[in-house]
């Protein structure tokens, strides 16, 4: 009896742990929706702030992460996939693999701070790209390799040996196999992984404080080695040292919800790519 | 036909030594990172201890020889008054800056091109004889009364057991980084404090308890709770959890150490429940079994069979929970109210390592003492999360042998 007591009570617990934190999950969504989806509208997405940032729209801070996105994820998905690649196909079972495969973690538990200030002092500082898309994407390429690599690994490793077996026999060489057999197979899931990259570029906010990101900007970039506006950015930005808080609160509301529905979208294709497979 | 299968065969030789290269890239940046932090960072040790350009001077009959920046700060921040406090005679401290040379001498008598400057300075030395004068290199006092103090650098105990953070401080910055280090470590302690109960109640539950549809359902959630921008975590916290905090414990402000604590056991959750719950889901069912057999309850088979065999696991979710709060920059930076000081307790504005980066980088002019003291937080914080994530790689490696 009592080790029945003492079971219900435990599970109750548990269980109520878990309805806690699909709550708070709900509740900041909820939040930033509710709040947010009142100043959301085609003018917020395509206008440029206006006065002092209190109303207006956030059109160059969509504009401006849409660049990051694609200019950190043009060096990082072609370098991650192909490390993966290494790490799956060519490199065994051995230690090699492991320290990689050690490093790659590593490179992942590194706070995004200090990616900020590495990139700060190479590609700002040391190549002189100053404060610019180019080393704002340099810098968030970095930072979602370990990402990418993961899951290209976890997309490799997924391909049945017996696929590599048929083609190898077939007298393929090894790097036919991969081109035509292995990675088409592993397309879907290597997909996934660039797809969840663009949710975690979009929202980083510390590496680009001081590689590229703008409190305001009067135009939109016209090159690589501009400065632009970005939305994690224009969201700090406008909570914590607007001109006038109380009044650009609204607009606040706005783009976290952007930031979110990216989130959100992205981890919802990334889903449907996987069940494809 | 030879021909070609030729060329293949050496751009497909390429082709590999790209791909080995790019299996040492994670490698290579490491390296590179660690390097370039370090370097950036090391050049504060050889750094002089006042502000770059400037020295201190005292009349010749002073015994003073050499001030640490502490007591520098103390001097001209008049929290000390006499020279007996650091072992001189008993003449109180007149501190004298540049500016103060008009209250002795009109603009002509200074020459035209302030020429006159540094004989007019060393007249002013050589008069008071509690003066302590901090002046520029270019307009150095001359006279036979004037000593220059020594300027020691910055050296490790001034930084890592230093108490005081005060970066912009005239004549000497305060790189003491214990506030700060403190700062992190009550923070994510707190986090932890909240984050585990419930992250490993919830990774129970998913694991043991939840059926195949629930769990279907609650796993991209909490990837989900993953996914959401830190900014966007900091946002949510300054607007809701910082005035619930300050009214539900009735403070002034409600930017405490205790708000990004919560924020932070919020964004660690999802890490410490997935990893938790993979390390619980491979105890064999056999064990299981055996343990229900025997008669056990559920309950009890799970904290004597499920949770001792996940043991490793778990602790590696722990560590990896702790890494993830210790980095954590914008949530923090936003929601406790950055205040340097030696933090005392949960309700009151502490600091960490990331918030100051955050905050301080843009303003420190780069290559200064300031810029090489954030590098060199950059640097611990590195070594912090590579120690951690070290430790946790070791702890799930015990597990599979």
């Amino acid at each position: 009896m009592n080790k029945k007591v003492s079971q219900n009570i435990a599970f109750f617990i548990f269980k109520f742990f878990g309805v806690l934190v699909i709550g708070i999950l709900f509740s900041i969504i909820g939040f930033i929706g509710y709040n947010g989806i009142q100043v959301i509208s085609w003018e917020f997405l395509t206008e440029f702030p206006k006065e002092g940032m209190t109303s207006g729209g956030i059109f160059p801070a969509i504009v401006g992460t849409f660049y990051l996105v694609v200019g950190s994820l043009i060096f990082a998905f072609p370098l991650g996939v192909m490390s993966a690649i290494y790490t799956t196909e060519y490199a065994g079972k051995g230690w090699i693999v492991r320290i990689i495969r050690i490093m790659t973690n590593n490179l992942a538990s590194i706070p995004s701070i200090v990616f900020g200030l590495f990139g700060m002092a190479l590609f700002v500082n040391k190549l002189n790209f100053g404060d610019s898309i180019l080393a704002g994407s340099l810098t968030l390429g970095l930072l979602v390799l370990p990402l990418i690599i993961r899951t290209s690994e976890e997309a490799l490793l997924a391909v049945p040996q017996s696929y590599r077996e048929g083609s190898l026999a077939l007298g393929a060489t090894k790097l036919q196999t991969i081109r035509r057999i292995v990675l088409p197979a592993a397309f879907g899931n290597i997909i996934t992984g660039l797809i969840l990259s663009i949710g975690r570029v979009s929202g980083e906010t510390a590496p680009i404080l001081f590689t590229v990101a703008a409190y305001f900007l009067p135009k939109l970039p016209s090159g690589i080695f501009d400065q632009a506006m970005a939305l994690p950015y224009h969201l700090y930005v406008l909570a914590t040292s607007g001109t006038d808080l109380e009044a650009s609160r609204p607009m606040a509301y706005g783009t976290a919800l952007v930031l979110i529905l990216i989130v959100l979208i992205m981890n919802l294709i990334a889903s449907f790519f996987r069940k494809k497979l | 036909m030879h021909k070609q299968k030729i060329h293949r065969r050496i751009l497909d030789k390429i082709t590999e030594k790209l791909l080995t290269l790019s299996g040492a890239l994670t490698s290579i940046i490491i390296v590179f990172i660690s390097v370039f932090l370090f370097t950036e960072g090391i050049g504060l040790f050889n750094t002089p201890d006042i502000e770059e350009g400037y020295a201190l001077y005292v009349n010749s009959e002073n015994r003073i020889d050499n001030l640490s920046p502490e007591e520098t700060k103390q001097i001209f921040d008049a929290e000390v008054t006499s020279w007996k406090a650091f072992g001189g005679e008993d003449v109180a401290i007149n501190v004298f800056r540049l500016d103060a040379i008009f209250n002795f001498y009109s603009e002509n008598e200074l020459g035209e091109n302030y020429e006159l400057l540094p004989e007019k300075l060393g007249e002013v030395i050589s008069r008071e004889k509690g003066i302590i004068a901090f002046l520029p290199n270019e307009y150095a006092p001359q006279g036979l009364q004037v000593r220059k103090l020594e300027t020691a650098t910055v050296t490790l105990e001034d930084y890592f057991l230093g108490t005081d953070w005060i970066p912009t401080a005239t004549p000497a910055p305060l790189f003491g980084v214990l506030p700060l280090v403190l700062g992190t470590l009550l923070v994510s302690f707190g986090a932890m404090i909240i984050a585990l109960p419930l992250g490993l109640g919830v990774a129970i539950y998913l694991s043991e308890l939840a059926g195949n549809r629930e769990r279907k359902l609650m796993k991209p959630l909490v990837e989900l709770l993953a996914g959401i921008p830190s900014v966007v975590y900091g946002f949510f916290g300054l607007v809701i959890v910082a005035p619930l905090v300050q009214k539900a414990f009735n403070l002034p402000v409600g930017e405490t150490a205790l708000t990004g604590s919560i924020i932070l056991a919020i964004m660690a959750l999802p890490t410490i429940i997935s990893v938790a719950e993979d390390a619980m889901r491979n105890t064999p069912l056999g064990m299981r079994e055996a343990s229900l057999a025997l008669g056990a309850t559920k309950w009890q088979t799970i904290y004597k069979v499920v949770i001792p065999y996940a043991k490793s696991g778990i602790s590696a979710a722990i560590v990896l929970g702790i890494g993830r709060a210790i980095g954590e920059t914008m949530a923090v930076l936003m929601v406790t109210g950055n205040a340097a000081v030696m933090p005392t307790s949960f309700f009151e504005s502490v600091r960490t390592i990331p918030a100051t980066i955050a905050a301080e980088l843009g303003e420190a002019p780069a290559g200064g003492a300031h810029y090489q003291a954030l590098f060199l937080l950059g640097a611990i914080l590195f070594v912090f999360t590579l120690i951690i994530s070290v430790s946790a790689e070791l702890i799930s490696k015990k597990r599979h042998s």
